[in-house]
């Protein structure tokens, strides 16, 4: 069973949202890691980059498949974890610390809200299974 | 779900923590530890596949050559007891039913390995050209069980359990003998690029082989060996520049434009496909398969489009990062003209054309 962290935001699509004022961190799940197996690439947006909700910032790429990272929350790009470039495997093993992909400034504060929590989420992924 | 057939090892992949995954109609272990992991311990150890999908058909009687030497490229005649050939089943415009194994017991005894996929397929097209041959067909798929050791530390894992002389079983030939008591088939060959064995044996006695391969392999030590998934066993051998059916070669694919020149014996008697493919090759081909790595970062993946100067001239049949080499590679359809080494071509990734260079095939070449 997928590992579902408290105290973060969700979506659908399987990425994690950390809220800290009206900036936010966003990577993918231990669900989406697993699903996707050995990661050996990450392509990320670049600084100052702007975004609407829902819209592609990048991908994650394993051996066997791509996954495209979309931003759940609409905003613009403060950050992005350049570290991933040469060791994506991180993403494997600390999906929602040292693999998050990128910080954004949220066009609204509150968009957050919207998203799924820890325990919906984890309801979600065990009706998906 | 329910509905995918199994190999008798299926107990043993989810036991073993095999990620099942639907695979032409079988539920089959993508992975087990990680794709990278299987790739690699096999290129330096060993691995260990379970084949039992693939399809068997044994063809016998005193015309079992001259038949299949009629639907086949290769040139089953050149068999020796013993030995076993890479060939293709070709329709009459020289287009590719299956690739598969023609292994050669007796003069009227031949064994027929063909692709899980395909099975059905192949099965109708054989013996729908049977005509008036004196041979006997047999489907006997579901009775074996397949099993592949593949890695430098093959021979010695397959020694342990075994009296016949496996070194001096030459690559592609095979011996009748006993794997752990079992009767079986012990054939010197495989789809990773390295040394190894296939093992073909009653289905019945799949998971005593399979646990005592695992045992004796050492599997759980740092370099014992690993169980590998369809993940592992396509970028194997795809870095070992092998075809895969359905993407170098298919039912809209010659094997003369795959490459596969060196199975297709075009001054053997009559084949089907014959003609076509004398014609095609005296004509010149129109594109070719070649390989290619990555230059700019991203990855190819199967169908990515090939652009040379803004032009769209081909297509990506096999796409993937290559685990050993740490490169991405894959293999690709264009026009001759452009089927050079070095040439720079531009994939479509996702709208993105990025660069790549044509280079040579295979990838990757073990050390004899």
């Amino acid at each position: 069973m997928a590992n579902v962290k408290e105290n973060l935001h969700y979506s659908k699509d399987h990425e994690w949202v950390a809220v800290d004022g009206e900036n936010a961190t966003i990577g993918i799940t231990d669900y989406a890691q697993h699903a996707l197996g050995d990661v050996v690439y990450v392509e990320l947006p670049k600084v100052g980059d702007k975004f609407d909700a829902h819209e592609a910032i990048g991908s994650v790429e394993s051996v066997k498949a791509v996954s495209e990272i979309f931003t759940p929350i609409a905003g613009e790009v403060l950050e992005v974890n350049d570290s991933l470039n040469d060791t994506p495997e991180v993403v494997n093993t600390d999906a929602y610390g040292d693999a998050w992909l990128i910080k954004i400034k949220m066009d609204n504060a509150l968009a957050a809200d919207a998203l799924l929590s820890s325990a919906e989420y984890e309801e979600y992924l065990s009706n998906n299974e | 779900m329910e509905n995918l057939k199994k190999t008798p090892l299926n107990k043993a992949h989810r036991e073993l923590g095999g990620k099942m995954v639907d695979f032409g109609g079988w539920d089959m272990p993508v992975q087990y530890s990680g794709v990278i992991a299987e790739h690699l311990r096999t290129r330096e150890h060993s691995g260990l596949f379970d084949v039992s999908h693939m399809g068997e058909i044994w063809v016998e009687g005193e015309d079992a050559i001259k038949f299949v030497n009629r639907l086949t490229t290769n040139d089953v005649t050149k068999l020796v007891d013993g030995q076993a050939q890479y060939s293709a089943l070709t329709r009459s415009d020289g287009t590719v039913v299956d690739d598969l194994l023609v292994y050669r017991f007796d003069q009227g005894k031949l064994l027929l390995v063909v692709n899980a996929g395909t099975t059905e397929k192949d099965w109708d097209w054989i013996t729908h050209h049977k005509g008036d041959d004196n041979i006997t067909l047999t489907n006997a798929s579901a009775d074996y069980c397949q099993i592949a050791v593949q890695g430098p530390d093959a021979i010695e894992i397959l020694r342990q359990l075994t009296e016949t002389k496996l070194d001096e079983i030459k690559y592609y030939y095979f011996e009748v003998g006993k794997v752990d008591g079992i009767d079986a088939i012990i054939s010197r060959t495989g789809y990773t690029g390295e040394d190894g064995f296939e093992i073909y044996a009653d289905e019945k006695y799949a998971e005593q082989l399979w646990n005592k391969l695992l045992e004796v392999g050492r599997f759980g030590e740092d370099d014992g060996i690993l169980p590998c998934g369809l993940a592992a066993r396509n970028t194997l051998r795809l870095e070992s520049g092998m075809s895969l059916y359905g993407h170098e070669i298919s039912d809209e694919i010659t094997p003369l434009e795959a490459n596969l020149g060196w199975i297709c014996k075009l001054n053997k008697e009559d084949f089907n496909g014959k003609a076509a493919l004398v014609k095609q090759k005296s004509e010149g081909l129109k594109r070719k398969l070649v390989g290619f790595e990555m230059k700019d970062k991203g990855i190819a993946r199967d169908d990515f489009d090939v652009y040379i100067d803004d032009k769209k001239v081909g297509k990506v049949t096999s796409g993937s990062p290559a685990p050993y080499l740490k490169k991405n590679i894959g293999l690709a359809f264009v026009p001759t003209e452009f089927a050079n080494i070095g040439q720079e071509i531009k994939i479509d990734v996702r709208g993105k054309h990025l660069a790549a260079e044509i280079v040579p095939i295979p990838f990757y070449k073990r050390e004899k």
